[in-house]
């Protein structure tokens, strides 16, 4: 298809300012839109070392968000990421990265591994943690939470991000175990409202 | 001190950081739009460092792109009703510089404003050669295109004879975990804008114009499509790394 560029398109724009963010709404998930098929599956079923990470998004009032889109971005069991500004360089094929829509009880789950302790700039660790991103209707832009483990009690006690947050708070950033894996329940307000970072 | 799983002493890690732009977003929490009344935090917000997880990102390469992804108009049997348009534009950082290689995807409702969706109880039409979904991938370039039908505006029920103007979704990775973005792409000179509460949850005028595509006549196509053009703006890089954990407040 023939179709001419436009000439403005090749000067460099200096420092253009974002574009703001808006809802994801309540349709995102048509038929071949966001939800895709193995979204949930950051490892293909039946993967050696796979976990379920299920919860639930709850909103003020206690209920259920039926309408939500959890996306999950981790490190594998060693710690690495498949991306070229780990610059410990990308020695994994792992993907990190899952997607789920939420379902009529607000629920949502993730296969994926527990991921590995991370190094930081100063030379201190990280606890082994997922990044979450949260996205619905009523949300004008995603918010974002992080999940520990709750059979990390050493490693979690020196994370830097934990032990940087209200104490009282803090158990609203670590999953609950579970017989086949790990509950973690997102509250996006309320008494017991979720810890949200600020990225 | 620990030790990366390849030995490498983890305490020389220089990492990008990418910078916010708090000012051209809307608030969660915005009255007129009811919905965030339950749904938005109310605890303020805690700074995360922007340590390996933050700067690196889902990788998501042409094994998501299926050949017709980017053209609307052909993933039927038949030609959908509507006005076919183009849309087209890069994914800049707010240096300036293209983000290349990075996933971005598209929903919207039907030339009359509904979605193919069993939660969209709008009595219009449905269109069974439009599911209103695509993706493509930016190129070297950042360049995006995709080929649609203009979406109709619909009724909604957040105040009294509420309409939301015509838009798209848009759905952007960028390189890094901070630069994820969800946006709409408005069309130029919508009547609704004034009453929409989430177009007006950007509160900077200017900020909202960057919602709004551009009629772009040099790139429509003769006796085919009418063409907009959008450039998305993600959040850009500190131009130096820094050693140091940020310890600012």
């Amino acid at each position: 298809m023939n179709h001419s560029n436009r000439s403005s398109e090749a000067a460099p724009v200096a420092h253009p300012a974002t574009t703001p963010s808006q809802t994801v709404g309540p349709f995102f998930a048509l038929p071949g839109a966001l939800p895709w098929p193995d979204g949930p599956e950051v490892l293909p079923a039946g993967s050696s070392g796979a976990t379920l990470l299920r919860g639930r998004l709850l909103d003020g009032a206690g209920d259920p968000v039926p309408d939500g889109l959890i996306e999950i971005w981790q490190a594998d069991e060693r710690g690495r990421f498949a991306h070229p500004d780990d610059p410990r360089g990308t020695s994994t094929d792992f993907p990190g990265f899952g997607r789920c829509a939420t379902g009529p009880d607000g629920e949502f789950w993730f296969r994926t591994v527990k991921p590995g302790p991370l190094p930081t700039p100063d030379g201190s660790e990280e606890a082994p943690h997922v990044n979450v991103t949260v996205l619905a209707r009523g949300l004008l832009a995603r918010v974002v939470t992080r999940i520990y483990f709750p059979d990390e009690p050493t490693a979690n006690a020196a994370d830097p991000v934990l032990s940087a947050v209200d104490p009282a708070r803090r158990d609203t950033l670590v999953a609950t175990a579970e017989a086949d894996g790990y509950r973690f329940d997102i509250r996006l307000q309320g008494d017991d409202e979720t810890i949200f970072f600020a990225v | 001190m620990p030790t990366d799983s390849i030995g490498k002493p983890a305490d020389r890690l220089i990492l990008p950081e990418y910078e916010r732009d708090d000012a051209s977003h809307p608030a969660l929490d915005t009255e007129e739009y009811h919905s965030t009344s339950l749904r938005s935090p109310r605890r303020p917000l805690q700074l995360l460092p922007q340590h390996l997880t933050e700067i690196t990102g889902p990788v998501l390469g042409h094994e998501r792109v299926g050949d017709t992804d980017h053209d609307l108009t052909v993933q039927h049997a038949g030609e959908p009703l509507g006005e076919r348009i183009v849309v087209s534009g890069r994914v800049l950082d707010s240096d300036g510089k293209p983000v290349p290689h990075t996933l971005v995807e598209v929903w919207q409702a039907n030339a009359a404003g509904r979605y193919r969706h069993a939660g969209d109880r709008h009595p219009a039409p449905l269109d069974p050669n439009f599911s209103g979904a695509g993706r493509c991938m930016t190129d070297e370039n950042g360049h995006y295109r995709f080929v649609t039908i203009k979406p109709g505006a619909y009724p909604w029920r957040n105040h009294d004879n509420a309409w939301r103007p015509a838009h798209i979704h848009f759905s952007l990775f960028g390189r890094a975990f901070t630069q994820r973005l969800i946006t709409q792409m408005y069309f130029p000179g919508d009547p609704l804008f004034y009453q929409d509460p989430i177009f007006q949850s950007v509160r900077d005028p200017k900020a909202r114009e960057r919602m709004i595509c551009e009629f772009d006549l040099d790139s429509t196509i003769p006796e085919w499509a009418l063409s907009y053009h959008f450039d998305i703006v993600l959040r850009g890089r500190h131009a130096t790394p820094f050693e140091e954990d940020e310890d600012d407040d």
